[in-house]
């Protein structure tokens, strides 16, 4: 009985107690959730034009972090340093363009998750060989990121919002906002389209697939970019960060692989639901409740919708 | 007949039903062969494709149609045997180079970018007549927005032409599959080729509808001149509209000239008819 009481009716009771907290529950949800949606963006992405699951995209943030990091710490201005690491990102598109992607056009799908995985761990090696295997340290201060709480009061009491977190909530905000034009209005995202719905039709009419995989791979290394800077600056950046890539996977699963609106509405879904789920149920369930909630969710959504959210319904044709 | 006496012609011609069309070889194939393993889909074929005509590939199933249609737009390289295409060989090019060259297609089983609607699919085609200046396409300013103008211009000429304007904003997914033919019609169009390849354009249509994709591929040949190579399972659609066919058979060739001479040809009638080969 006492059990029952803890998950159904003490929950809503201390909701309902203290309304304010759970707003504060609920905004630092959003901030995580957008984190999430950040990571999830550069899969989803890549996913859309060449139809592979990026499983190197968790390294792929930790490289293009690390190799801003590295080069501000040789002294470089940290404007400079952005442009360096997404140059490098951009040179990385190219080389795995030109070394793993263009021998395995029309293979299965699962030839090229492989592939990915192989690729993961290629750079994981590299990224340790060249930046070596310290963790280090995001410059804020540089980046201008502030590190302070801003204090917002509602209802007789308030609730603590990190500057950090706004700025993560800003930045991936302007950057969905500048995909989804770059997506929707210009040539080369309607040929971007083009590609990510039959290769063989874009082909036909002139698109260049490999350069437009170069394109959107490198689209997804600014993005990694983005999101290991948001990731880093609140603790710091090591190879373990790789599999913050495997939060991912339930929010594209929510959200639907090939869609960016349903990406971020899945991101922040599973980072509210998240934090809720440990402050209010976490006691009676036991506890660390953050650490597999996501992968419930998702597990309930492939079994009731598939495609996700905002996923294209999967029909099959007889 | 000279050129100049040819033009003159074509205006009379052209009332009368029938474009004429010049002596010019637009495209030519010598000795092509292609093998998938020990699977030989086309054996030393040799046929061309004059400017302005059009001009019917036909065969049985499994004959090398596609195959050959696919050889042509760069899909498949040709284990042996040349390509020539206006007037120059062609050496393995990939699909995007030869879009760009002037030669468009359509697909058997539709190939259209089914999220996408009817306007943007047909703007698509537009790609191979577009700078590359993507980042004045990003800010959308200046000779970027003028140029999308000129292009979102062509693309609602080739709707009017094909008269889909109804379906202008809805995806093409949600299209009949008539529609879906004609609207990838209009994507090779809006490319303004000089060579239009077409993979059974009429499959699976109605008769309603396969006049009026017999009416279009007749108007695109007479108003722009354009010159069109297609595959055709239809034999009466085939034996009206085409100027010359060539036949398939076991990737040979077995047949080609004007459709009286081919239809009367014993090879081609034993083809259809099935007649055991040795």
């Amino acid at each position: 009985m006492d059990f029952l009481y803890n998950v159904s009716i003490d929950p809503i009771l201390q909701i309902v107690e203290d309304p304010v907290f759970f707003i504060q529950v609920i905004a630092e949800g959003l901030m995580a959730g957008v984190m999430y949606s950040l990571i999830a963006l550069g899969i989803c992405l890549i996913y859309k034009a060449s139809g592979v699951f990026n499983f190197a995209q968790g390294i792929f943030i930790v490289f293009a972090v690390l190799c801003m990091i590295t080069v501000f710490e040789y002294g470089v201005p940290i404007i400079p340093a952005v442009i360096v690491a997404f140059l490098v990102m951009v040179a990385l598109s190219w080389a795995i363009e030109r070394i793993v992607l263009r021998n395995m056009v029309n293979q299965e799908e699962i030839i090229m998750f492989m592939a990915t995985i192989g690729l993961s761990f290629f750079l994981e090696g590299l990224g340790q060989t060249v930046f070596g295997g310290d963790s280090k340290l995001v410059p804020t201060e540089a980046l201008h990121i502030g590190r302070d709480a801003l204090v917002i009061p509602m209802f007789g009491s308030s609730i603590r919002l990190q500057e950090l977190d706004l700025t993560a909530g800003v930045i991936a905000a302007l950057l969905v906002g500048i995909l989804a034009l770059f997506f929707q209005k210009t040539p080369v995202g309607r040929a971007l389209r083009a590609v990510a719905d039959d290769h063989q039709a874009a082909l036909s009419i002139g698109i260049p697939l490999q350069w437009m995989w170069v394109v959107v791979w490198s689209v997804a290394g600014l993005v990694a970019l983005v999101a290991g800077i948001m990731w880093g600056a609140s603790s710091s950046v090591d190879f373990s960060l790789v599999v913050i890539a495997l939060k991912a996977l339930p929010v594209l699963i929510l959200g639907g692989f090939t869609s960016v609106p349903g990406v971020i509405v899945g991101g922040l879904i599973i980072g509210v639901g998240e934090k809720i789920a440990e402050i209010y149920w976490g006691d009676a369930l036991g506890g660390s409740i953050e650490e597999w909630f996501a992968y419930l969710l998702a597990l309930v959504f492939l079994m009731f919708r598939p495609q996700g959210l905002f996923g294209e319904k999967i029909i099959e044709r007889v | 007949m000279s050129e100049t006496m040819n033009t003159e012609a074509t205006v009379e011609q052209t009332i009368a039903g029938r474009p004429d069309h010049t002596a010019e070889i637009l495209l030519s194939l010598d000795n092509v062969s292609l093998s998938f393993g020990g699977v030989k889909a086309l054996q030393d074929v040799s046929f061309d494709i004059r400017r302005g005509e059009i001009r019917a590939i036909i065969g049985p199933n499994g004959a090398g149609k596609s195959s050959m249609l696919n050889v042509i737009n760069g899909f498949y390289h040709p284990s042996e045997g040349t390509i020539t295409y206006k007037g120059e060989a062609r050496s393995d090019m990939r699909p995007d180079v030869v879009a760009r060259s002037g030669i468009a297609r359509t697909f058997q089983n539709i190939a259209l970018f089914s999220g996408m609607s009817t306007l943007d699919n047909i703007m698509t085609g537009r790609n191979t007549m577009m700078n590359r200046n993507w980042l004045w396409q990003v800010l959308h300013i200046g000779p970027a927005k003028e140029e999308e103008l000129t292009h979102r211009a062509k693309a609602e000429e080739v709707i009017d032409f094909l008269e889909i304007q109804a379906i202008r904003k809805v995806p093409v997914g949600r299209l009949p599959y008539g529609l879906q033919k004609r609207v990838e019609l209009g994507r090779a169009l809006a490319a303004e080729p000089e060579l239009l390849l077409l993979d059974e354009p009429m499959a699976g249509m109605n008769t309603e509808e396969k006049e009026d994709m017999c009416r279009f591929i007749l108007d695109v040949n007479d108003e722009f001149g354009t010159t069109i190579a297609l595959i055709e399972h239809d034999m009466s659609v085939v034996m009206d509209i085409s100027d010359r066919v060539v036949v398939l058979d076991y990737g040979i060739k077995i047949a080609d000239g004007t459709p009286d001479e081919v239809r009367g040809n014993q090879n081609v009638i034993d083809a259809y008819l099935g007649v055991s080969h040795d």
